[in-house]
């Protein structure tokens, strides 16, 4: 092992990896947590704490992690580019390292213009192939980017989103096998509807035999209304939600909406379980942590397995 | 053909020759109103001249709008050079928008005539009782 | 070019509050092409300002002038014979004519007129966009000619990132994905495998704004 993570154990034994997410609260709540954390005992192998999501001010993903460390999960410390230049986000690096974090996920992030403080200025002094490199280069080399060495430099379990849904298509293979160089183990997708083109994407990955360097974990998300599918197709960019499963959505009777959408969640992990090359399952069940168990289980996936 | 003595007018080849700054130096003479008269839209000999014109006269309006006089003392109207009475009936109808309007506040010097944008204009305030006396 | 736009009247009128007698500066460089600052925007400038002040009974005395630009001592040194007998002057070159102005002159304030918004160009008449944020280490040999610093809204180095969407910004469908262009230009130009797996390294900021003010000079050229 590279690293002290257990989603690194789970994914090295050959089982199904499954990680979920958390949403950290706008304030300094640590009970949001704890609670958010609790719906998820047993159910995953790490947890994602985002980092000031869609831009809008959230308590930190370091500190939100280490609520959940101390629940005796493996969280996983999402970073984005945005908002701390190479000091600030060398320096997050070592403090996560020294409280005990050992998965970190490396993201541009979403556009400040988007969140609570669009005046904000943009940082982005690095982009998040080369925050994948910094983390590599401190657990093989123990360097900081300038080259000089770290006292006990820490080491992670580094993680990346790549999105199939993306345009163009055609460099989305390209820009895994660039983050693959960079020194990625880890992916997690953007939520997948479209399983052909899921598919299709899946072939050029193994064609080019990356996801035998990388491990993809294809991220799921459940629906819960109508108005929640309309709304991610039309307005989120990189997002694909064919009109077949709007249809089935509206066609499900009233108040069994959300019931279809988890329904169609399950299924569709089946569905990934049988592509070559998915190495594991995110379930994105945004403010509706406490159905990831339900989904968990109709899917097969517990318990998780001892490592 | 008779139109108010009070309109002056300066002929041009095409409105697609008249400047902003025309409008703005003519308000400043003292002029309580200015109009533009162009050929029909695409009727222009000169193609977009009466288009260009329009845009000018619409951001003189801003700029009146932002110094706080009524935007509706410039106007551009479109008619062919055949159409006599509706050349009078524009010179009518503008000489009597202005005259409600009243003198110009360059002239007068009395302040800005349209309210500041963003601020609600104060409603009429009914007198206290005014629905049980109804 | 340096494009900027005037800024709101209201504001320009706010500054000139407590004065009666100003010059207004235009420049025949970046702000005549863009429209911004020129003559001819010198002119309505001076007429609203004046328009402005007489509808309230007052007056103001505007003294129009155009210099050749106002990013060099000798054309602004046309104004020395004026600034002393007036109160302030309203500049609408860019920031460097305000600041070269306000060097100059020290006794009169030196007003901005305009908002400086970016290096760019022309795309059409009376439209301008933003093509250089002046990093002071050109890559665009890389990128194909197109600035991922400037044209893409995260400044990435290895794009396009997850939100492009139909060749469009994430931020704004009106905003083109620098990346989607980058790597159309390399396609057509043959050199998309050769150069988009290549990672780019870490920008080197201190040639950047972020080092500090700069300044560039040419010691075969001084006197």
């Amino acid at each position: 092992m590279k690293t002290a993570s257990r989603l690194e154990k789970v994914l090295a034994s050959g089982a199904f990896a499954v990680t979920s997410e958390c949403g950290p609260p706008r304030g300094s709540d640590p009970e949001v947590i704890r609670r958010k954390g609790e719906c998820l005992k047993g159910v995953v192998d790490a947890i994602n704490v985002t980092d000031n999501q869609t831009s809008v001010v959230r308590m930190s993903s370091i500190a939100s992690c280490v609520i959940l460390r101390e629940m005796g999960f493996d969280p996983i410390v999402q970073m984005t580019t945005r908002d701390r230049n190479r000091i600030a986000l060398q320096s997050d690096i070592l403090g996560a390292g020294a409280l005990g974090m050992n998965n970190i996920l490396c993201l541009s992030g979403d556009h400040q213009r988007f969140g609570d403080h669009p005046s904000a200025k943009n940082v982005y002094d690095i982009d998040s192939i080369q925050l994948i490199q910094t983390v590599h280069r401190m657990r093989e080399e123990g360097k900081f980017i300038n080259g000089q060495e770290i006292k006990v430099a820490p080491r992670f379990f580094i993680g990346a989103v790549e999105n199939p849904f993306a345009d163009p298509f055609e460099i989305r293979v390209p820009r895994l096998a660039k983050k693959a160089v960079a020194g990625v183990d880890f992916i997690q997708t953007q939520c997948i509807y479209n399983l052909e083109k899921f598919r299709l994407w899946m072939k050029g990955v193994v064609e080019r035999g990356l996801h035998q360097k990388v491990k993809i974990l294809a991220g799921v998300t459940p629906m819960k209304t109508v108005g929640m599918a309309r709304y991610m197709k039309a307005s989120v960019p990189g997002m694909d939600v064919p009109d077949a499963i709007i249809d089935r959505l509206k066609g499900a009777a009233k108040g069994k909406v959300g019931e279809e959408g988890i329904k169609i969640c399950v299924e569709t992990i089946q569905q990934l379980r049988e592509i070559e090359g998915v190495a594991g399952v995110h379930i994105m069940a945004i403010e509706w942590e406490e159905k990831v168990k339900e989904i968990a289980e109709a899917a097969g996936l517990l318990p998780r397995p001892q490592v | 053909m008779e139109y108010p003595s009070n309109v002056k007018i300066i002929r041009v080849p095409c409105t697609g020759k008249v400047d902003a700054l025309y409008l703005l130096k003519a308000l400043e003479s003292g002029v309580d109103g200015v109009y533009v008269a162009g050929c029909k839209e695409g009727d222009c000999h000169f193609l977009k001249g009466n288009i260009r014109a329009r845009k000018r006269v619409g951001y003189v309006k801003q700029i009146l709008q932002d110094v706080g006089i009524n935007p509706e003392r410039v106007a551009m109207y479109n008619l062919s050079a055949a159409e006599g009475p509706r050349f009078v009936e524009i010179a009518r109808e503008f000489t009597a928008k202005i005259r409600a309007l009243g003198p110009s506040p360059i002239k007068t010097g009395k302040g800005r005539e349209i309210p500041v944008p963003g601020e609600a204009g104060t409603a009429e305030k009914k007198p206290e009782g005014a629905k049980k006396a109804a | 070019m340096i494009i900027g736009h005037r800024k709101p009247l209201e504001e320009i009128l706010k500054m000139l509050e407590p004065h009666d007698k100003i010059i207004l500066a235009g420049c025949k460089g970046c702000v005549a092409v863009c429209n911004a600052g020129g003559e001819k925007e010198v002119g309505i400038l001076a007429s609203a300002i004046r328009l402005a002040r007489k509808k309230d009974g007052k007056d103001i005395e505007v003294k129009e002038i155009t210099l050749e630009r106002q990013c060099d001592p000798e054309y602004i040194d046309q104004l020395q014979s004026l600034a002393g007998d007036y109160q302030a002057v309203l500049s609408i070159a860019c920031g460097v004519g305000v600041q070269y102005l306000a060097e100059r002159y020290k006794s009169i304030p030196a007003l901005p007129g305009l908002n400086t918004d970016f290096m760019g160009g022309s795309r059409e008449q009376g439209v301008w966009v933003e093509r250089c944020q002046g990093c002071g280490n050109c890559v665009l040999h890389l990128t194909g000619g197109i600035c991922p610093i400037t044209r893409c809204s995260k400044s990435l180095l290895n794009g396009p990132c997850g939100g492009s969407s139909k060749g469009k910004c994430e931020i704004n469908p009106e905003v083109e994905c620098g990346w989607q262009l980058i790597i159309d230009r390399l396609k057509s130009l043959g050199l998309l495998e050769a150069l988009y797996e290549q990672i780019l390294p870490y920008k080197d900021w201190l040639t950047s704004r972020d080092g500090g003010p700069r300044t560039i000079t040419r010691e075969d050229m001084r006197e």
